[in-house]
């Protein structure tokens, strides 16, 4: 028995539409926040297996992942911020209650 | 032919890993959804492993795993209370996820199986069409490297956007 | 010719009507009177110098060495140049008749400008009246030194709309209005027809310039070909076509109807613009193009009998009429179509199997009876609007035994009357007997015809001055003692009377003839005779009926009421125009076509409009904010254009 190149895809895909399913679900937006890490990851973890059986000499795909979670890590800092203060704002991080741009 | 041992470890971690990012989004406990994000991103880092990006897997660890989940943790604990639960969703919202998901699911997989992939290629045939093993030496020359696939624009970019993070971070956090 | 002169005739009165019309505002009534009579009157002494010059200078230019005077354009320049054919020029034409206008329009413009200063004197709008009299003066210039037909058509359209706005001048006044918008909607009309026959003219022949056309008038018959439209020649329509803008401008049947209406006007406009001048635009028209209209003798023949009806028919009605302008205003017609039927009876040869003398006698008589009309007709409008003035009202039963009050305006209408009458040795005389002369020569119908309408004119002239002057003293007269205007009325009327009285005399053959040659007026002794004895009985049968009071006119009213009535109403001309305008075009036509309009065009617009709100209202609630409809959104999206993408490729 092989691990083909789908064997890893398929979780992938699974990973990302827990992501969006949870995105779309969620009204905590720390929740949505953490879909959103799961989407992320499931892109990063595709780049990295096209790496591994489509080009296995070279090393793009990793630097793209890499790339990417120092990103991710500066997006969901800023992202944590803007919840943080929106919770001081309104008491909840609930994102249907986020009604009006300027508090 | 791949290991028995390289394939076991495969199914474990794969079940592991959709069954936490399913639970991530599921729970109603938004601390317990932070844990299971946790697992998920760990079983990705194991995945790196196995498919042999080591330096890869350990920043995973590192920045998401440890870095990007106390983030996660301290929000939520400054942002909930103890055994705080979520509501349960509204129906219409479940619909649309459920529909979302599944059908993305679907047409997706479905698709992945009709492409014309390399579906015959092992992960064992894969390491070794490879060249040598990735070694730090050249993930550092790449990474502040100016020639043909080195990434010093990038990296400094990434510098100069954490830098710019952190500032934007203290400022909209400030207290008024 | 130095172009000076001729470029200041134009400049001044458009120049007056920018410094009046924008500057009014801030004009006393005097300065601004003053400044458009002394305007007019350089203008007049301008014109006056240019038309000497070209008769009495003797230049090659104006005349060659057989005597035969010569068209001769002063400046062509080109003002809009569309294509390499069709080019718009601009210029100044001498010839004989526009020598003639030129004298004629600036003499009664200048006339009546000064006439204006006591007659409107009271009249809010003084300057802006000044200012519309220099802008006709400009336009009606224009007109007659045209170079070619377009640019003519141009300045016609100014006339046009110089008319429009004197007629409506006393704006506040319902009649006038509608008057005025009768007078341009008819013109307006009548001016389609000529724009269509200018350019089939302009497309067969390739030239819009009078000399060309005239000078080599088979030029017109040849390169048409053959082509025929309807049963008629392409150049007969196009002629008879050019010349129904003749007939609107000029009143002819069944265009007609505005001119009475116009006299809604100023009196002294009614004068200049619908009695002299822009009224005879028309008879201008078709004598610069007599030419081209000798080579399609069915166009003729149509002149003919549109003038002849109208002239018989104008007479007829100002037998029957009240108001002393509208009689005026039929006369007017009437001695119009009487030009008309003149023009047409002329020839530029000698038709086959006749023995004429002069074949283009019809052409100088009604080029004569053009200049002593314009005169005669002016002073009695002129008069009229003394009267006026005077027992403000329009209607002769307001007057009646004047000759006492007003003894200028007595002995100068009576001067009128006379000319108008032909009674020698009056103007109108002469220029009357040489267009009867024509007639007769043409054949003994058109002159019998036409006779009879001398005669009618004889009668209807002496009931109105008889009506005013004689009848019966009207009892109002105690009250308001009517007398004659101010000087600057009564020297027009005086100056205008004279002119009347020794214009005959004028050897008008030498100066104005169909080819440039000059012809020696001689009395047909035989059509003088029988025209003079015809005036004389008609001005006899008027002095029976109305030089006393008595109930002789109103028992021949009684005798044939119909027709009385039927006069009287101008033989219900406008409620037959009412009638197919109101019920046919826009009960009918317009209706339906307002119908279309409105439930079809709108309605699908509409209808668009609707669907649009409809629908944007059905998916507003899409836009709602919420980020993760929209994320759901976009990814259905995205999944359905990769399936999409998927099936194609597949």
């Amino acid at each position: 028995m092989d691990i083909s190149i789908l064997w890893y895809l398929v979780p992938s895909i699974l990973l990302f539409v827990c992501g969006v399913y949870g995105f779309i679900t969620r009204k905590n937006m720390i929740a949505m926040l953490i879909s959103l890490e799961l989407m992320l990851n499931s892109a990063d973890l595709n780049f990295v297996i096209f790496n591994r059986y489509l080009f296995p000499g070279s090393m793009e795909g990793m630097m793209f992942t890499l790339f990417a979670i120092a990103i991710a890590a500066a997006e969901t800092a800023i992202a944590i911020a803007i919840i943080i203060n929106i919770y001081r704002a309104i008491g909840n991080t609930n994102v249907t209650d986020i009604k009006e741009m300027k508090f | 032919m791949d290991s028995v041992g390289n394939i076991i470890l495969y199914f474990v971690v794969a079940i592991a890993m959709v069954f936490s990012a399913f639970m991530a989004v599921t729970t109603t406990k938004i601390l317990r959804a932070a844990t299971y994000l946790l697992f998920s991103l760990i079983c990705t880092a194991i995945f790196y492993f196995q498919l042999g990006y080591q330096f890869l897997g350990a920043v995973q660890i590192a920045v998401y795993a440890g870095g990007i989940m106390v983030l996660f943790v301290f929000a939520i604990i400054l942002t909930h209370k103890p055994n705080e639960k979520s509501a349960p969703l509204e129906a219409h919202r479940k619909f649309t996820g459920i529909a979302a998901s599944v059908i993305g699911a679907v047409l997706l997989i479905l698709a992945l199986f009709k492409m014309p992939l390399v579906k015959g290629v092992s992960l064992a045939q894969a390491f070794s069409y490879g060249g040598p093993q990735l070694t730090m030496h050249d993930i550092g020359t790449a990474l502040v490297g100016s020639d043909k696939f080195q990434y010093l624009l990038p990296f400094e970019a990434v510098s100069v956007l954490l830098l710019a993070c952190i500032i934007g971070g203290v400022v909209i956090a400030r207290k008024k | 010719m130095d172009i000076t002169l001729p470029i200041l005739i134009l400049a001044i009165p458009i120049a007056m009507f920018l410094i009046l019309g924008i500057g009014g505002v801030v004009m006393p009534r005097k300065v601004a009177g003053v400044l458009g009579i002394l305007g007019m009157g350089t203008c007049a002494v301008l014109a006056y110098t240019v038309a000497f010059t070209y008769f009495f200078s003797g230049a090659p230019d104006f005349i060659n060495e057989f005597g035969q005077r010569l068209q001769y354009q002063v400046f062509d320049c080109t003002w809009l140049a569309f294509t390499d054919k069709l080019v718009v020029k601009l210029g100044f034409l001498l010839d004989p008749i526009s020598a003639m206008m030129l004298i004629v329009i600036t003499t009664i413009s200048f006339f009546v400008h000064l006439y204006s200063w006591g007659y409107m004197e009271h009249e809010p709008g003084f300057q802006r009246y000044y200012a519309f009299l220099s802008l006709f003066s400009f336009s009606m210039l224009g007109l007659v030194v045209a170079t070619n037909i377009f640019q003519m058509y141009i300045f016609w359209e100014l006339v046009g709309v110089s008319s429009y706005l004197l007629i409506g001048f006393f704006y506040k006044l319902p009649s006038a209005v509608s008057a005025s918008k009768k007078a341009f909607i008819v013109t307006r009309f009548a001016d389609l027809g000529f724009l269509i026959g200018i350019l089939l003219l302009s497309y067969y022949t390739d030239t819009f310039n009078f000399q060309a056309l005239t000078s080599n008038p088979e030029l017109v018959m040849a390169e048409c070909g053959g082509a025929t439209f309807m049963g008629a020649s392409v150049m007969t329509w196009a002629m008879v076509l050019i010349f129904m803008g003749g007939m609107g401008k000029s009143a002819m049947m069944p265009l007609h109807i505005w001119l009475p209406d116009a006299m809604e006007g100023p009196t002294p406009v009614s004068a200049l613009i619908h009695a002299a001048t822009m009224v005879v635009a028309g008879v201008y028209l078709v004598a610069r193009m007599f030419p081209c209209y000798c080579q399609v003798p069915a166009s003729m023949d149509f002149v003919g009998v549109v003038g002849a009806i109208t002239a018989f028919y104008a007479a007829v009605v100002a037998c029957c009429q009240v108001d002393i302008k509208r009689v005026l205003a039929f006369s007017t017609i009437s001695q119009i179509a009487f030009m008309m039927v003149s023009l047409a009876v002329a020839r530029d040869y000698i038709p086959v199997g006749e023995h004429w003398h002069a074949p283009g006698l019809g052409y100088m008589a009604s080029m004569f009876h053009l200049f002593t009309h314009a005169m005669f007709k002016a002073l009695l409008f002129l008069g009229a609007g003394c009267l006026i003035h005077a027992v403000h009202s329009n209607d002769y039963t307001a007057m009646g035994g004047l000759r006492k009050y007003m003894p200028i305006t007595h002995w100068t209408f009576l001067i009128g009357c006379l000319a108008i009458a032909g009674i020698p040795p009056f103007s109108g005389f002469f220029s009357k007997d040489e267009m009867l002369a024509a007639m007769y020569q043409n054949s003994f119908f058109w002159g019998a015809w036409m006779s009879m309408v001398a005669g009618l004119t004889a009668f209807y002239m002496f009931r109105l001055y008889y009506l005013i002057f004689w009848w019966d003293e009207n009892p109002h007269y105690q009250h308001h003692k009517p007398h004659d205007g101010p000087w600057q009325m009564s020297l027009p009327l005086i100056i205008l009377a004279l002119v009347s009285c020794v214009a005959g005399f004028i050897p008008f053959g030498e100066f104005v003839t169909y080819n440039g040659e000059p012809y020696h007026i001689h009395l047909e002794t035989a059509v003088a005779l029988t025209s003079v004895a015809i005036a004389l009985i008609a001005i006899a049968l008027a002095t029976w009926l109305y030089a006393k009071k008595n109930d002789k006119p109103a028992k021949m009213r009684a005798a044939l009421p119909t027709l009385w009535e039927a006069a009287h109403r101008r033989f219900y001309w406008d409620e037959i125009y009412q009638f197919v305008t109101h019920k046919i075009i826009f009960g009918i036509i317009c209706n339906s076509i307002a119908w279309f309009d409105r439930h079809v065009i709108d309605a699908t617009m509409d209808g668009f409009a609707k669907i649009t709100q409809k629908g944007s209202y059905a998916i507003r609630g899409m836009q709602n904010g919420h980020i993760q409809a929209y994320v759901a959104w976009y990814f259905f999206g995205a999944l359905a254009l990769a399936a999409v993408v998927w099936l194609c490729l597949v």
